[in-house]
């Protein structure tokens, strides 16, 4: 029998051993800001379980290499995914000398190359797996319950991140709530502007061109200065219109944050309206006319309902980057996880960044796969019903 | 609206971005009731012709790297040889897009330390998403018909790719270019937080000295950078997409 490689699974090797001889696999550092020490996997893990996650990793690769079953690669990847998240917290507690509370233990890049590659075989057998956005979805709350079950276990306890957190738990939530609560009010506030505005530009052309334009220009301006140019005027407004400083308006903080982030929020909202509505079928519309539908019937019954996966993938494409620029948001005062991220740049703390960054790319990343999955069953109970 | 409107006013944006870069000077009165208690108006910690041109130099390097890469990564999954990644790319792309760029800098900073590396790095992932993307759709919608012929005349792999392909390709490529230098040109300015120098260092300064003369003085070069560059590029589409012999919207 001739023995035949998958090509994705050479690169996945290649990285994978690279990773898991070469590369450190935990770093460690007699406190929080001094450069770290490398340790490979056989210094960072008792003398037990490091051969055993080495064994684990080659196992991986090499199944990964040939071309094997796709129920062997979702295996593989899971329980190397799995043996590296519990043995990252093993090496952590196994470098920390006794008693010690300064020292610092961190994933290097070994891990983290390790990670990516088995993440990457995970995400190859997912892709061809074709799954429901169900199925997905449940790949994403499967993934979420582990990590949870792990962060409450308390086997990541000793990993410098969690050291940062432990020293920060209240506000930690406290910037999360806010971070959240910037992204989807200014989400919400979007899509309650935007979605009449984009209705008045499909149904006004004169309109069209002009008000696209000018959304356009806003996303064109450095969402530094826009979060900057807006405590101006704000501060006005606080200043001298009576009752809108006790809502919370205030020139810095929050309020210009929201503000900002809801006009570059505007655009996806409205174009993708725009060209939702403009990509309803004419006969569709000809058949409700001619049913004697209003034209307030028509929008409600038919392009509204037709239009609605286009309209999804923008409200998409504003949620995930609203998660992401709301980290800005830090640098006027508004708060959420851009604080740490800051921080920890202005410390040199990289656990620090890391506490505000991962969150961030986690919430965005969660966002991005439950809405691609509301958007497909829209897409095909739209299909489905036509059909 | 007259037909010759839309350049006049690109124009007079030329004008005054080139004006305000090269002698800041003459704009202090206009820019002067934003200060407070005397501050200056003008960003005096280095030149903003110097900046504008490092800004401009770092997007320039980062698109050109992410379009070098991107296109040869859609050249690549496009081929019979590489059509097993083409999924996967799918996915790694829209993952990709999930990562906030002021995350990818922040954490390449440890790995490269402060100032521009960080910027470009970050400025490459991102400016790569789009321009993938675009490489992408344009490489898979090719006409049937063309691709049939051009196999019928005889031509090899690679002279299809060269000559029919990519010239086919060139308009939607040339968009997702477009759309990732304006990113570009908006994200490098926080490149700034870490030490970069970019435009992004006077409305930080801006910032931090409560100056609103200069948060403005810089978001505002960016910006109208942002939209000449589009208008630009997106002209250069246009005519390339003529003379392809296609309609373009």
């Amino acid at each position: 029998m001739r023995i035949r490689f998958d090509k994705l699974g050479v690169v996945i090797a290649a990285i994978a051993a690279y990773a898991a001889f070469l590369a450190p696999f935990a770093t460690f550092r007699a406190n929080r800001i001094v450069p770290g020490e490398a340790r490979s996997i056989l210094e960072a893990l008792p003398a037990t379980t490091g051969p055993l996650l080495l064994a684990i990793v080659v196992a991986g690769a090499l199944i990964a290499l040939l071309k094997t079953p796709l129920v062997l690669r979702l295996a593989a990847s899971v329980v190397a995914l799995a043996a590296l998240a519990t043995l990252i917290g093993v090496a952590g507690s196994f470098l920390t000398p006794a008693g010690n509370t300064f020292a610092r233990i961190s994933p290097a890049s070994g891990f983290w190359l390790l990670i990516f590659a088995f993440t990457l075989l995970l995400a190859d057998v997912l892709t061809r797996l074709n799954l429901s956005p169900w199925a997905r979805v449940g790949v994403l709350v499967v993934a979420a319950l582990a990590i949870g079950l792990l962060l409450i276990s308390g086997q990541w306890n000793s990993l410098s991140i969690l050291k940062e957190y432990a020293n920060r738990a209240d506000s930690f939530w406290a910037e999360g709530s806010k971070h959240v609560t910037l992204a989807l009010g200014s989400l919400v506030a979007a899509v309650v502007v935007g979605l009449p505005l984009g209705i008045l530009c499909h149904r006004v052309e004169k309109l069209r061109a002009g008000a696209l334009n000018v959304l356009n220009i806003i996303q064109t301006i450095p969402s530094i200065a826009l979060f900057g140019l807006l405590i101006a005027p704000l501060g006005w407004v606080a200043a001298h219109v009576p009752g809108a400083a006790a809502l919370g308006i205030r020139g810095i903080g929050t309020a210009p944050a929201f503000v900002a982030l809801f006009l570059y929020s505007l655009l996806p909202v409205v174009a993708n309206t725009v060209v939702g509505l403009a990509g309803v079928p004419r006969a569709a519309n000809d058949a409700a006319r001619g049913m004697g539908m209003t034209d307030r019937q028509r929008l409600f019954g038919v392009e509204f309902p037709l239009a609605f996966p286009v309209i999804l993938t923008g409200i998409r494409i504003v949620l995930v980057q609203n998660i992401g620029l709301a980290t800005i948001a830090a640098l006027i005062g508004g708060g959420g996880f851009g604080v740490f991220v800051f921080q920890g740049v202005g410390q040199t703390a990289m656990d620090l960044v890391l506490l505000g960054a991962v969150p961030t790319v986690a919430l965005a990343f969660a966002a991005a796969i439950i809405l691609d999955a509301v958007i497909e069953m829209t897409a095909t109970k739209r299909r489905v019903e036509t059909a | 609206m007259k037909a010759w409107l839309p350049s006049l006013l690109r124009l007079l944006l030329v004008v005054l971005l080139v004006a305000f870069v090269t002698n800041p000077g003459w704009f202090q009165p206009l820019l002067k009731p934003l200060t407070e208690n005397g501050a200056p108006a003008i960003y005096n910690q280095g030149s903003l012709l110097t900046l504008t041109f490092l800004h401009l130099r770092t997007v320039l390097i980062a698109t050109v790297a992410a379009t070098i890469v991107a296109v040869a990564l859609a050249i690549l999954v496009t081929r019979p040889a590489g059509a097993e990644f083409l999924p996967l790319s799918r996915s790694l792309v829209n993952i990709g897009q999930t990562f906030p760029p002021v995350a990818v800098l922040a954490l390449a900073v440890p790995a490269v330390g402060f100032g521009e590396k960080p910027t470009l790095i970050a400025l490459f992932l991102y400016g790569l998403l789009p321009i993938f993307e675009n490489a992408l759709t344009g490489l898979t919608t090719l006409p049937a018909n063309v691709m049939e012929a051009a196999r019928g005349a005889g031509m090899t792999g690679w002279q299809r790719l060269l000559k029919v392909e990519l010239p086919l390709s060139a308009p939607i490529i040339l968009g997702g270019i477009r759309l990732s230098v304006v990113i570009s040109l908006a994200t490098a300015t926080i490149g700034s937080t870490v030490a970069a120098k970019t435009l992004g260092e006077v409305i930080i300064a801006g910032l931090l000295s409560n100056n609103l003369a200069f948060v403005l003085q810089g978001g505002l070069i960016v910006a109208a950078l942002a939209v000449l560059i589009y208008d630009g590029l997106s002209a250069i589409e246009r005519y390339t997409a003529r003379r392809m012999g296609q309609e373009t919207a």
